[in-house]
């Protein structure tokens, strides 16, 4: 048992504190998150720069040898300062595909761009009636001589408007549901008959609806076994559940220390709210979740590579109690703020906002106690 | 003891439901359709009602109020619930209107019931300030008499709808010296078209406006508009939050947003089955309607209490903080129903200039808005720990 990181692994956190807390003040993000683009590529650079794109991939592949402990650990820093730019997407869902089943070619064509952050991804998984359902799929993609043809419409895909290619699972065969007969395409976003609509979130990111109108990819788009893709699907998104309870964390222990400062700060009938014992125990549930949920996350974490029975209850274990602590330390951050916590002038509203959309991604708390029953009996 | 509705009670209630067909602005009555709403949007039932002598059922048939007993005051909010229909703002009707029809002298009566019962004068709220929220006492905006005038200086904060607002009531400090924070401030009354009124909006974390700061430089108010007497503003302010806080309750106003939910869930689907029909959700919808309906029967307690000629007390408190807590429970659930689509993000779509058709079912439109929105309701109103005080002090006695 070791819960230490390594040198390395303590001067990507360092060298990611640092970036975050000089790109990514309140006022700057603010300003980033109302532009047109929303985004900026300036930042995706610098992760490029640092390395930080390719440090999952092994080194054979052109990356630098890392593991699901770094994407936690950047995950969580990116958490703190609410960062807005596609690594999950990217580097942790379309990078953990073309790593498990992609072909030496694809790999080659991609992760070279991913590494040096000229090819940025989204993963379009969700559809209107699918829910959290990855197998539940109206999208269909039919072989029609060397290629294949997409039609569908993918729900809320996060980052999309900044992506040059989108990871996009589809129905190859059997009917809706069926946990046979799913797919996993690589598409070229540019391609003939990809239509999307844009659109801002709610916690400061963008996604679109994305529309396949007809949409012919050539036979080697297919990533991974035709019909067998709902496997390599959860395998993957376990991962980016993974790293995004990290993310989760950080973005936790920034609004349980802005509730501390506030509630030090403000004062009421003549003394600081903190000194009374009503929010002090309130303030004091929020740490106790807050340090389950670095437990549960680095239990996720260090389960990925388990058989994939312990790897789906723990992610699923780690969703739930992270949904949860999510939601409490959300809402207990905005009523200690009170008023001020309703106000956009305040950070702890962009935390919660971040902390409450986290639920919906990638299956919310039911949807995984769902799992872990299933998995437990 | 019985819970049904007398003849006359079910005759009552089908003449305000008939009234409510033929009468509710039909552009209003959309599900769901709440931001966006211009002012004129927002009082347009409220003078339909001033009309028909129904927009203050609640205050002394002599001032413009309907004689209705609570249980016919309780079928008529439900009916509105029935439609969703947009009620008159709570300002004029249920804060500053009792105050002055119980504190207020005949001109100020005369001068400004009227104008709350037509809706034809919006009015908004000057308590909150900067350093006094739940600590209200302690406010430092001040009052200083200079001849037959009162000369306003400080700056008001929350203040709701104050940007379309006609006259606003304030809570001044008149005596800087009083012995105890809460003695010495009066209630004075502000047309706020007053020279040296600022009133900014602020962004809130749904990113709507609708609460303001308000600032007041040397505003010079005629002494006439002080209600009841100087320096005992506090027992006017505490009467007025008595009244709001069960107004506050708002069980009707979720009964029908259960019934929302429902439909929600109902079009929603797990595994191709209606989302309504998982053990999991249903519970959540059980657990909020039970918690509901025990809520209900302990405001129409309170209104019996009323009819008996008890004015509510302490015991509102706790219509305030379940009230609130099950309004909050409700828009967490609806946002938990849709799925992915609680996640655009619509009032940024028309910021950044696209608005054409909407994105996923119109239900998840505004779900996760609504949700945020709904985290202020356990803050204002005195916030539910400030009630859970009240209670502690007034009602165990601790």
């Amino acid at each position: 048992m070791d819960f230490n990181f390594t040198d390395e692994q303590s001067m990507v956190r360092d060298s990611l504190t640092r970036l975050v807390r000089e790109t990514y003040d309140y006022e700057t993000r603010n300003g980033v998150i109302a532009s047109e683009s929303g985004w900026r590529p300036e930042i995706w650079a610098q992760l490029a720069e640092l390395g930080l794109l390719g440090m999952p991939f092994s080194e054979e592949d052109g990356g630098f040898g890392g593991g699901a402990i770094d994407s936690m650990i950047v995950m969580e820093e990116f958490g703190k300062g609410l960062v807005v730019e596609p690594y999950v997407p990217t580097v942790v869902c379309a990078g953990g595909f073309l790593k498990h089943a992609g072909t030496a070619a694809q790999k080659e064509e991609h992760i070279g761009g991913i590494v040096d952050g000229s090819q940025i991804f989204a993963f379009a998984y969700a559809e209107p009636r699918g829910r959290y359902d990855f197998a539940d799929l109206e999208t269909t993609a039919k072989k029609s001589g060397d290629s294949y043809v997409l039609n569908g419409h993918k729900a809320v895909v996060i980052g999309a408007p900044w992506a040059t290619h989108l990871v996009v699972t589809a129905r190859t065969s059997g009917g809706q549901r069926d946990k046979g007969g799913i797919s996993v395409f690589i598409v070229d976003k540019s391609a003939d008959g990809v239509v999307t609509r844009d659109y801002p979130t709610v916690d400061g990111r963008r996604a679109s609806e994305v529309y396949f109108e007809n949409v012919s990819v050539p036979a080697d788009a297919l990533i991974g076994e035709e019909d067998g893709g709902l496997p390599l699907i959860e395998l993957v998104t376990d991962e980016a559940i993974a790293a995004q309870c990290a993310e989760v964390c950080g973005a936790m222990k920034v609004a349980h220390a802005l509730t501390i400062d506030y509630a030090k700060q403000r004062k009421q009938f003549g003394v600081p709210i903190a000194s009374f014992q009503v929010l002090q125990h309130r303030m004091v549930d929020m740490f106790t979740e807050y340090e389950q949920s670095v437990s549960m996350t680095y239990l996720a974490t260090l389960r990925l590579g388990d058989d994939e029975n312990a790897r789906k209850q723990a992610v699923s274990a780690a969703k739930v109690r992270i949904g949860q602590a999510a939601h409490l330390i959300g809402q207990e951050a905005i009523q200690i703020h009170g008023g001020m916590g309703m106000t956009d002038e305040m950070a702890i509203g962009h935390y919660f906002k971040r902390l409450t959309i986290f639920d919906s991604e990638f299956g919310n708390v039911d949807h995984h106690m769902k799992r872990h029953i299933a998995l437990s009996s | 003891m019985n819970l049904e509705f007398s003849a006359d009670e079910v005759a009552f209630r089908e003449e305000v439901r008939s009234f409510i067909a033929e009468n509710y602005p039909k552009h209003l009555s959309a599900d769901g359709l709440r931001d966006d709403l211009s002012p004129e949007d927002m009082v347009a039932w409220h003078k339909v009602l001033g009309e028909k002598g129904w927009s203050t059922p609640a205050w002394p048939t002599e001032y413009g109020g309907t004689g209705w007993t609570p249980t016919q005051r309780y079928i008529w909010s439900e009916e509105n619930a029935r439609v969703n229909a947009i009620m008159p703002l709570p300002f004029g009707v249920s804060m500053v209107g009792p105050v002055i029809y119980t504190f207020g002298n005949e001109e100020q009566k005369a001068q400004h019931l009227p104008g709350i019962c037509s809706g034809d004068v919006w009015w908004c709220q000057g308590y909150s300030e900067p350093g006094a929220g739940s600590d209200l006492a302690s406010l430092q905006t001040t009052a200083v008499r200079d001849g037959d005038h009162y000369v306003i200086n400080g700056q008001k904060t929350w203040t709701t709808l104050a940007q379309h607002a006609d006259w606003g009531f304030f809570l001044c400090r008149t005596d800087p010296d009083a012995a105890k924070p809460q003695e010495g401030i009066s209630f004075i009354l502000v047309d706020m078209k007053t020279p040296g009124i600022e009133v900014r909006p602020i962004k809130l974390i749904d990113g709507g406006y609708e609460v303001n700061e308000t600032w007041l430089t040397d505003v010079r108010v005629p002494v006439e508009n002080l209600v009841g007497q100087e320096n005992m503003g506090w027992t006017y302010a505490k009467f007025l939050l008595a009244h709001e806080r069960s107004g506050i309750a708002g069980v009707a106003r979720s009964k029908r947003g259960v019934e929302q939910l429902r439909d929600i869930a109902k079009s929603e689907q797990l595994d191709g089955e209606p989302l309504m029909s998982d053990f999991d959700f249903a519970r959540k919808v059980s657990q909020l309607e039970i918690d509901l309906a025990a809520l209900e029967i302990t405001e129409l307690r309170t209104l019996a209490g009323e009819q008996a000629g008890k004015g509510p007390g302490p015991e509102s408190s706790i219509l305030k903080i379940k009230g609130t807590e099950i309004q909050q429970r409700l828009t967490e659930l609806t946002l938990e129903a849709v799925g992915h689509y609680g996640t655009p993000y619509y009032n940024g779509m028309s910021d950044l200039g696209s608005n054409e058709y909407p994105i996923g079912p119109e239900y998840a439109q505004h779900s996760a808005s609504t949700y945020f929105n709904m985290r202020k309701t356990s803050i204002y109103g005195g916030s539910n720990e400030i009630q859970r005080n009240i209670i502690t002090k007034m009602v165990l006695g601790l």
